[in-house]
């Protein structure tokens, strides 16, 4: 029996139109996917950190400060909630919920298993990379709305920044797509399962073997889209204390924080569906009725080793000048995701 | 004043750009105060920079927001006292800076040392030189955006500080100069500790240059940041490594060591042709080798006897005026003592590295890009209670 037999079972969700099941299924995703994966990212990623920078990370908070996350909320949400005298207060009220949404509404295309999905779209590339877009105007909302002069500088770098990064990341998609033939993320993650490389099919063809010019612009891009080091230079701590977050406090600075683990998440989750074969697994058939049950954590395991990668070096490298970053993602990453398309492309045909 | 010739060219570039954009729209500058609290400056420094965009029209430092009149309440105190407050003025290698000022009154008392004294004054010296340098090599990646160095530099620096700590007692405020000689004798067993902490000091400076000087994102951000040719570094009162890292050969461990034993040792003067931020930087790391080099050469032959001259109970100082400088972890730091023959210092003038450093801000800071504001602060490496007094 599978997933959506199981639901349609209860016989509640065979009355509901298309919108309604559709608004329960991204209610249930946001619940039940992204809880467990901030939390999961955010403790790994404290005790990684930790461990890198010889300390202990959390500790008190849970076994081995395993609810280091409900603590940090738990604090936040104590904290009185102040909007700066001369800010445009409701720009400036609004722009971590722009953030958050843009985060959230990531995660609907993403599948868990062969029908665990909460929507399968068949622009679902399309849709994502259009979403994950919106939240620059967020950034742009708290840096303006702000009225503070280091949040206006963090506001307008972050945007040219993710502007130019934009470029490379949805380029870099391209590839993937071509050689997938469709841009519905549940295709490609079966396209790579079932694919053989040279007529050997045993581990499918995560297109990490094939894409792995734009796995690595995707990585490079995505560092950035995330305003992670080396490419956070919108937040850089020690000249622009925060950015565009300096004059948040309470629950909305916890909105952009809780953002930017929960954006790293996800984005690791649409690199994992891209290039590394997404739920599957080798070792069973594609269309296994496992798959609905450990899809989800095979997803999540590539999550983790992803969200790893983007840490390591974002706890390992000094930050680019504005001007430096620029330059690597108009002089050398969008050109490479170009000659990628084209080289994919001109294969695609020949072989 | 001059810039430098990049400085000026993307200067005028970017005068150009704008002036046609002004003819469509009305801009006006920006001004930014880095200030007083602010993460980078990592104390209270206030940098009002005028912006032009994220380029800087003007810069100007502001200080005095940490000043305690450690010149004027030395009026009031005898001279052993007076180590207690001079301390604090940089913080992060405060035996250094009560040795030139019990040099000073030595001088003023014709009072020498005895050789064990004079031994263990120079290790103190030069750990005390680690654990300040120690801090900035984990503290300019902070600068430029690396956070995981900072926190080797912490880890690091604390085998140093423990052997301060063993030594003197006190791990950032030793008090431990005295005239004529030091408070006490090594505790049984420092030799050898001292001797790891420097294997450990060692291997950190190697993770550091494969962690950070190594790193191209570092030498992109780094390299021709900040020029700061000889001539006008020496103008602007420049000393230590910021003025070694512009070629100047000086050192005043080698050149005037008056009372410490550098010439016992076998080390070198580092000295870089480029003057820029990374330039200091490298300077400082291979400073911070050369000191490893010092200390535990020393170790092997500390002589034996006391390690305190003859001096009477109650210190009255002749009167007369002495003025001795030595190379601290900053730069140059000297004192100037004023003495009537009293108990107390007629007056006292302090010569501290980080001021005359700091001065230099408004010419370099011209004409760069704000993220270099802090690079350039961060490699030019003050202490806030050495610019404040």
């Amino acid at each position: 029996m599978t997933l959506s037999a199981m639901i349609s079972g209860i016989g509640v969700f065979s009355e509901l139109s298309y919108w309604q099941v559709t608004s329960i299924r991204v209610a249930a995703g946001l619940v039940a996917v992204l809880l467990v994966a901030g939390t999961l990212v955010y403790v790994h990623l404290f005790k990684i950190v930790s461990f890198m920078q010889s300390r202990l990370g959390p500790m008190e908070a849970g076994p081995y400060g395993s609810l280091q996350l409900l603590a940090e909320i738990g604090k936040f949400l104590q904290k009185e909630d102040i909007v700066p005298r001369r800010a445009d207060r409701f720009v400036f009220k609004a722009a971590p919920f722009v953030v958050l949404a843009s985060t959230f509404l990531l995660l609907v295309v993403l599948p868990g298993g062969p029908d665990a999905w909460f929507i399968s779209n068949d622009l679902g590339i399309y849709l994502a990379m259009a979403v994950g877009s919106v939240s620059v105007i967020g950034i742009l909302m708290a840096g303006w709305g702000s009225a503070s002069k280091y949040s206006l500088l963090g506001g307008l770098r972050a945007t040219g920044q993710l502007i130019a990064y934009e470029l490379p990341l949805l380029l870099a998609v391209v590839g993937v797509v071509i050689q997938a033939e469709s841009m519905n993320l549940q295709q490609i993650v079966l396209v790579q399962a079932n694919g053989e490389i040279f007529g050997w099919g045993a581990i499918g063809n995560p297109f990490i073997i094939t894409q792995f010019v734009g796995f690595l612009i995707f990585m490079v891009a995505m560092q950035a889209e995330l305003t992670q080091t080396p490419f956070d230079m919108p937040v850089a701590e020690s000249e622009l204390v925060t950015g565009y977050m300096t004059e948040y406090s309470g629950l909305r600075f916890l909105l952009f924080f809780i953002g930017e683990f929960a954006t790293a998440g996800v984005f690791s989750a649409i690199a994992a569906v891209l290039f590394l074969g997404g739920w599957y697994v080798p070792g069973l058939e594609p269309t296994d009725n496992l798959f609905n049950v450990i899809g989800p954590l095979v997803l999540i395991g590539k999550v983790v080793l992803l969200s790893f990668l983007i840490f390591w070096i974002r706890f390992t490298f000094p930050r680019f000048r504005e001007d430096q970053l620029q330059r690597l993602a108009w002089k050398f990453l969008v050109p490479l995701a170009l000659a990628n398309i084209v080289v994919t492309a001109v294969l695609k045909v020949v072989i | 004043m001059t810039v430098t010739e990049r400085q000026q060219l993307n200067y005028i570039a970017a005068q150009a750009a704008d002036a046609r954009v002004n003819l469509e729209i009305e801009t006006e500058g920006m001004t930014l105060n880095i200030g007083p609290q602010h993460p980078a400056t990592h104390g209270t420094l206030r940098i009002v920079a005028k912006l032009d965009g994220e380029q800087v029209v003007s810069a100007e430092p502001v200080m005095g927001y940490m000043h305690r009149g450690y010149e004027k309440l030395a009026e009031v105190r005898t001279y052993p006292q007076v180590t207690t407050l001079i301390n604090r003025i940089d913080w992060l290698g405060s035996f250094a800076n009560e040795v030139p000022f019990i040099l000073a009154a030595e001088q003023l008392m014709e009072v020498e040392a005895p050789p064990r004294a004079q031994w263990i004054r120079t290790i103190l010296f030069e750990l005390s030189r680690i654990a300040n340098v120690t801090l900035f090599l984990g503290d300019m990646a902070v600068q430029v955006g690396a956070i995981t160095p900072v926190f080797f530099a912490f880890r690091d620096r604390e085998h140093v500080l423990n052997q301060i700590e063993a030594a003197t007692g006190g791990r950032f405020h030793p008090n431990f100069d005295r005239i004529g000689g030091l408070k006490d004798d090594l505790p049984a067993g420092w030799i050898d500790e001292t001797r790891q902490a420097m294997r450990k000091i060692r291997s950190f400076c190697d993770q550091i240059e494969e962690l950070v000087e190594g790193n191209e994102i570092f030498q992109a951000r780094t390299r021709g940041i900040g020029v700061i040719p000889a001539e006008v570094g020496l103008s602007y009162g420049l000393t230590g490594a910021n003025i070694r890292a512009s070629g100047v050969d000086w050192d005043l461990r080698r050149d005037n060591p008056c009372g410490l034993v550098y010439d016992q040792v076998d080390w070198r003067v580092w000295t870089h042709p480029d003057g820029d931020s990374f330039a200091r930087f490298w300077v400082r790391l291979q400073e911070t080798r050369e000191a490893i080099k010092i200390v535990e050469q020393l170790l092997d032959g500390i002589p034996a006897g006391p390690v305190m001259a003859k001096v009477p109970v109650i210190i009255k100082v002749p009167p007369g005026e002495a003025h001795v400088e030595t190379e601290n972890p900053l730069g140059v730091m000297g004192y100037y003592i004023v003495s009537k023959g009293d108990l107390f210092p007629f007056r006292v003038k302090i010569r501290s590295a980080s001021f005359s450093n700091v001065s230099i801000t408004p010419w370099l800071l011209k004409g760069v890009y704000v993220p270099d504001i802090i690079t350039i602060l961060g490699s030019l490496y003050f202490i806030l209670g050495d610019i404040d007094r």
